[in-house]
């Protein structure tokens, strides 16, 4: 094997993708290594990519030139806008894509990509020399050297599938899972975390009555997550999900067997720490024990064969348990399981061991993302998956890493959480984690972002003048209503008012108006855009400002020789958190979750007097 | 921060004894300088100590010292505590010989400020210190021990938490928008809890206003043009001659001020120099000073003389103050009445000072006013320092904002965001900004997931 590789990518889930056609574009000679090829980015939970906060997740995977996007556009049998009824900064993606021509398509993508060579291998130990990566050792102790390694195992480290009160080694798809990487992490100096989470069962198609259930429909409008290509569905032939609920007999039958289930006493050797957002079915029935009934979705999981995925439904029962319980279900009475939920138990890395360019503070030139770092979600790993191969090229070539704000995209809250908050269950994107969500719309992604995608060399130059134009489009259009009247009717009184004065009011539509009242002739994307930044002009000005305060903490440099042992008077805890978690600055210790204004006054005391600043 | 720091913590005046306290590094040592008895610096910490306090072995006072060291102090620091025997010359003569030891006056507030650098107590706590040091009356002592112990931070959490629960709602149908099953929340139906939200929030700050007048007292500005007897009602009310009082116009050049207390609550008034053009320099300033006056005082009584027509400056005075709490007073109606009194007055008050009739009925409109007569009842649990308020108006604000936006159907996320401005600034009085509170929130009250 030739060992000339810049770059090696551990794993080929949707993190993995993404470094390596990211390294890969980027003219690094990259090696991406697998369990299995043949499963490289399939989509082992939920068949659907995007959703509430994580659509917007793949608009900017997009616009920084990542491949997510442009891959569900190809493979979505149905998509739907969410949130379209609310404001223009919650509205967000989401597609059922094929769990089959979604890895199928990808794959392509990695084997026409220049400068990446792709390896079947278990990945078991790295070549580390004076806390530096150099390489890595497989299961067949090869070695290969690297000047880079990114790992993004997902749940491949020491995982063990849960079902009822059986505990087995073994990844998603009975693949081999890496037994020792993990131990070997532990002993190169980072904390180990142990997480968990579920999946629900798998049911034949034609086993279900769909009489008894509620249709839900895609959109009837078309749309793409990709910025640079025309949806290719037929929106009226997208593919159906259905809604059902549980009856008072799944709850029956899911109590009196609670003490079978994995989580509920079935296995008492659980440690890992499951996802709020995500409970599995007795969790909920425990936890929210006044509810009558729980919302379940039956998502196809793809056209080529038949197996509908109980959303809502995830359990770690034992099999027998777990066929009772989908039978008590309504249109599932005679359903036949195909595969049965399980648990998955793994090991991740505690987040705040590594920076916000993704490489690890422990050991140089190691890049970690995805479910190793905490999360969880296709979306959320194959944003770090990107800024880690972005980043690894950056580093390569000698240059400031790419570090994404809070006020400039989900992803960039997404890594400062992690790396600041650190994370004790599977962290998930919501919306409500950005506090500057105004500004990190559906719509404007590639305004906040190809610039970025263009410096780093992801977004080629055709790409990049199409942004320029959009952007000089929306500046005409806005320089336009502002010059234009239009004459309307206001308490029975006619008066003279400029479209862009007019467009502030309630209940106006810029394409209606210009549709009405002239002639100008511009892109839907445009109109829209002017729209959102006239209507919302004063919240998104309010938000900016608050934005700029935050800005104005992070220009506050902590030293990285502080020793937060001298720092008299800081509260116990927060010396502690300072310690571990080292912001670099102050902007950044204020979000640390135990460090109160009084320890930040203190600190920066501090800093005034023996740093001078 | 490490220098020592002084200051004299009673209230300076005829009592049988006078604290001083010395807080920082070298507080023993320098207390020992000027100490005769036992070497402090070998005394255990929170101990009492018999002694003297000498200028070059003169006896300046006899006194008991508490040593309390670092940390299980008020500040965390070394801190000293001189009780001496009363008297304003011995108790500045003991400070002076602190200062001229290496011990420097302390600002302010500034042992508080101590206290709450070094993660001793709370911003609200903090508040309750001040209180407490300026109480002047047993009500306001009453109040001050209430916000410390902690009853205000309790306030204002509740009050966050019915906040946060309106915005996990609203968060909850953004993160979640298929759920059927969470009630999905049009501007309609969280309008109803918003607006019950406001009600609330009104509730605790016309409290809080109470709390403030307990604890601060009224300031009540007498205004008016010259020589229409403001210094004299002054007088009157103060029952001693505090104001000069000629009939010469523009007399009081200078603020004049009196306490006295209405239904034992303390209320500050302010004699203010006539408002006229004028071109003498010192009496413009007097006049300047007035009209400043006339921002910070919570009510305003303004006189007109029975005795002269109205003027142009009458009315240009009215129309500064009537948006603000304002009591109008004729005086002089012993006299002829020459004043024709303008329409848009409708209430007022008929006095004479020279013959002492209609002062009563000034007190009494005070206390129907500020409902002086039933604060000293209420449970005593308010947010009373003027930064609570006004951070309390703050996020009423935001909540009319959102109310506003709601009734011209901004979508809820929009909303939503003066919910959260208001949620911060509940969370700024008690020194809590953003956290994780609401994903906790998000999650501990719904039922989500795959």
């Amino acid at each position: 094997m030739n060992n000339n590789y810049e770059v090696i990518v551990v794993g080929g889930g949707h993190a993995g993708v993404e470094s390596a056609l990211a390294t890969a574009r980027l003219g690094h000679k990259t090696l991406l290594i697998t369990g299995r090829i043949e499963n490289i980015a399939t989509m082992p939970c939920n068949p659907s990519i995007g959703g509430s906060a994580k659509g917007i997740i793949v608009r900017e995977i997009d616009a920084l030139g990542g491949e997510m996007g442009i891959n569900a556009d190809k493979t979505l049998i149905q998509m739907k806008m969410l949130n379209s009824s609310k404001g223009p900064a919650v509205r967000s993606l989401r597609a059922q894509a094929d769990k089959i021509t979604y890895p199928k398509e990808m794959q392509k993508v990695l084997k026409n990509q220049a400068n990446l060579d792709i390896k079947e291998a278990m990945v078991e130990d790295l070549i580390i020399e004076n806390k530096k990566v150099k390489g890595i050792i497989t299961d067949k102790l090869e070695k290969i050297e690297s000047k880079i390694v990114i790992l993004t195992t997902g749940t491949y480290l020491k995982s063990d599938i849960l079902i009822g009160n059986t505990r087995t080694r073994s990844g998603p798809h009975d693949e081999k899972p890496s037994q020792h990487l993990s131990d070997k992490l532990r002993d190169y100096g980072f904390k180990i975390l142990r997480l968990k989470t579920g999946t629900p069962p798998r049911i034949a198609k034609d086993t279900i009555d769909f009489s008894k259930t509620k249709i839900e429909n895609g959109d009837p409008k078309s749309y793409t997550f990709s910025h640079d290509i025309k949806p290719i569905y037929d929106v009226n032939n997208q593919v159906p999900c259905h809604l059902i609920y549980t009856t008072p007999e799944t709850h029956k039958i899911i109590l009196n067997n609670l003490n079978k289930s994995a989580m509920y006493g079935g296995l008492d050797d659980i440690t890992g720490i499951g996802p709020r957002y995500c409970p599995s079915i007795e969790d909920k029935l425990v936890r929210f024990s006044d509810k009558e009934r729980h919302q379940l979705f039956l998502e196809p999981e793809s056209l080529y064969y038949d197996d509908i995925y109980i959303q809502g439904f995830s359990t770690s029962m034992p099999k027998d348990v777990q066929e009772q319980m989908v039978k008590s279900l309504p249109g599932l009475e005679n359903a036949k399981i195909l595969r049965y939920a399980y648990a998955i138990e793994y090991d991740a890395i505690y987040p705040t061991q590594i920076n916000a360019s993704l490489e690890t503070k422990v050991i140089e030139n190691l890049f970690t993302a995805g479910q190793i770092n905490g999360t969880s979600g296709y979306e959320e790993a194959a944003a770090q998956g990107l800024i880690a191969g972005i980043n690894a090229s950056l580093k390569l070539r000698n240059k400031e890493p790419l570090i994404l704000k809070r006020n400039e995209a989900y992803i960039g809250v997404l890594i400062d959480d992690l790396v600041t908050k650190g994370t004790k269950e599977p962290y998930r994107m919501l919306t409500s984690r950005a506090e500057y969500r105004l500004l990190l719309r559906h719509d404007n992604a590639d305004l906040r972002l190809r610039e970025y995608g263009y410096q780093v060399g992801l977004i080629n130059e055709e790409k990049y003048q199409k942004l320029l134009n959009k952007k000089e489009n929306i500046k005409k259009l806005t320089d336009e209503i502002k010059n234009t009247k239009i004459t309307i009717t206001q308490n029975n009184k006619k008066t003279s008012i400029t479209i862009y004065d007019y467009l502030k009011t309630p209940s106006t539509s810029l394409s209606e108006i210009l549709n009405k009242n002239n002639n100008l002739t511009y892109e839907e994307e445009v109109i829209e855009q002017v729209e959102i930044q006239v209507k919302y002009d004063g919240y998104i000005q309010k938000v900016k400002r608050e934005a700029e305060k935050m800005l104005k903490n992070e220009e506050k440099q902590i030293p990285n020789d502080i020793d937060y042992n001298k720092v008299n008077n800081l509260a116990t805890e927060a010396r502690q958190k300072l310690n571990e978690v080292r912001p670099k600055t102050i902007g950044q210790a204020l979000r640390i979750s135990g460090v109160n204004p009084s320890d930040i006054s203190i600190l920066m005391v501090y800093l005034r007097k023996y740093y001078n600043e | 921060m490490n220098d020592t720091i002084t200051a004299i913590s009673t209230a300076l005046g005829p009592s049988a004894i006078s604290i001083i306290r010395v807080s920082g590094t070298d507080a023993i040592e320098i207390v020992n300088k000027i100490f005769k008895g036992k070497d402090l610096k070998k005394q255990e910490s929170h101990t009492i100590h018999y002694g003297h306090i000498v200028e070059n072995d003169k006896i300046i006072d006899e006194v008991l010292v508490s040593i309390m060291k670092a940390p299980k102090t008020f500040t965390k620091e070394d801190v000293v505590e001189i009780n001496t025997h009363g008297g304003i010359a011995t108790t500045n003569k003991v400070l002076e010989l602190l200062l001229l030891n290496g011990a420097r006056l302390a600002d302010p507030g500034e042992f508080s400020k101590r206290a709450f650098l070094n993660g001793r107590i709370d911003l609200v706590e903090a508040d309750g210190i001040m209180n407490l040091i300026e109480a002047k009356t047993q009500t306001a002592r009453e109040l001050s021990i209430n916000q410390l112990s902690g009853k205000v931070s309790n306030l204002i959490t509740d009050l966050r938490d019915k906040l946060v629960q309106i915005i996990a709602n609203i968060e909850v149908n953004i993160d979640y928008p298929e759920y059927e099953d969470i009630e999905n929340l049009t501007n309609d139906k969280i309008k109803k809890d918003i607006e019950q939200f406001q009600k609330d929030l009104l509730t605790i700050i016309k409290e809080s206003e109470d709390g403030k007048i307990i604890s601060e007292g009224l300031k009540v500005a007498i205004i008016g043009r010259p020589n229409v007897g403001k210094s004299s009602l002054l007088n009157n009310l103060l029952e001693e001659e505090k104001a000069i009082v000629t009939d010469i116009e523009g007399t009081t050049r200078d603020i004049v001020e009196g306490n006295l207390s209405i239904s034992g609550i303390p209320v500050t008034i302010i004699d203010t120099a006539g408002i006229r053009k004028t071109s003498n320099i010192v009496e413009k300033i007097g006049v300047d000073k007035s009209l400043n006056t006339i921002d910070k005082a919570d009510l305003i009584i303004y006189m007109l003389n029975n005795n002269e027509p109205i003027s142009k400056e009458d009315i240009d005075i009215y129309n500064k103050i009537k948006d603000k709490k304002h009591i109008i007073v004729i005086n002089k109606i012993d006299l002829e009445n020459k004043l024709t009194i303008p329409k848009e007055i409708k209430n007022y008050i008929n006095i004479s000072i020279l013959k002492n009739t209609g002062i009563d009925e000034i007190k009494t409109t005070i206390i129907n006013m500020f409902n002086l007569g039933n604060l000293h009842t209420k449970d005593l649990t308010y947010l009373s320092s003027a930064r609570s308020i006004s951070l309390l108006k703050k996020s009423f604000t935001y909540i009319e904002n959102a109310i506003n936006n709601i009734n011209i159907n901004t979508p809820i996320d929009i909303v939503e965001i003066e919910l959260r401005n208001a949620w911060e600034t509940l969370g700024e009085i008690i020194g809590q900004t953003y956290s994780e509170e609401l994903i906790d929130e998000l999650f501990s009250r719904f039922c989500l997931g795959k």
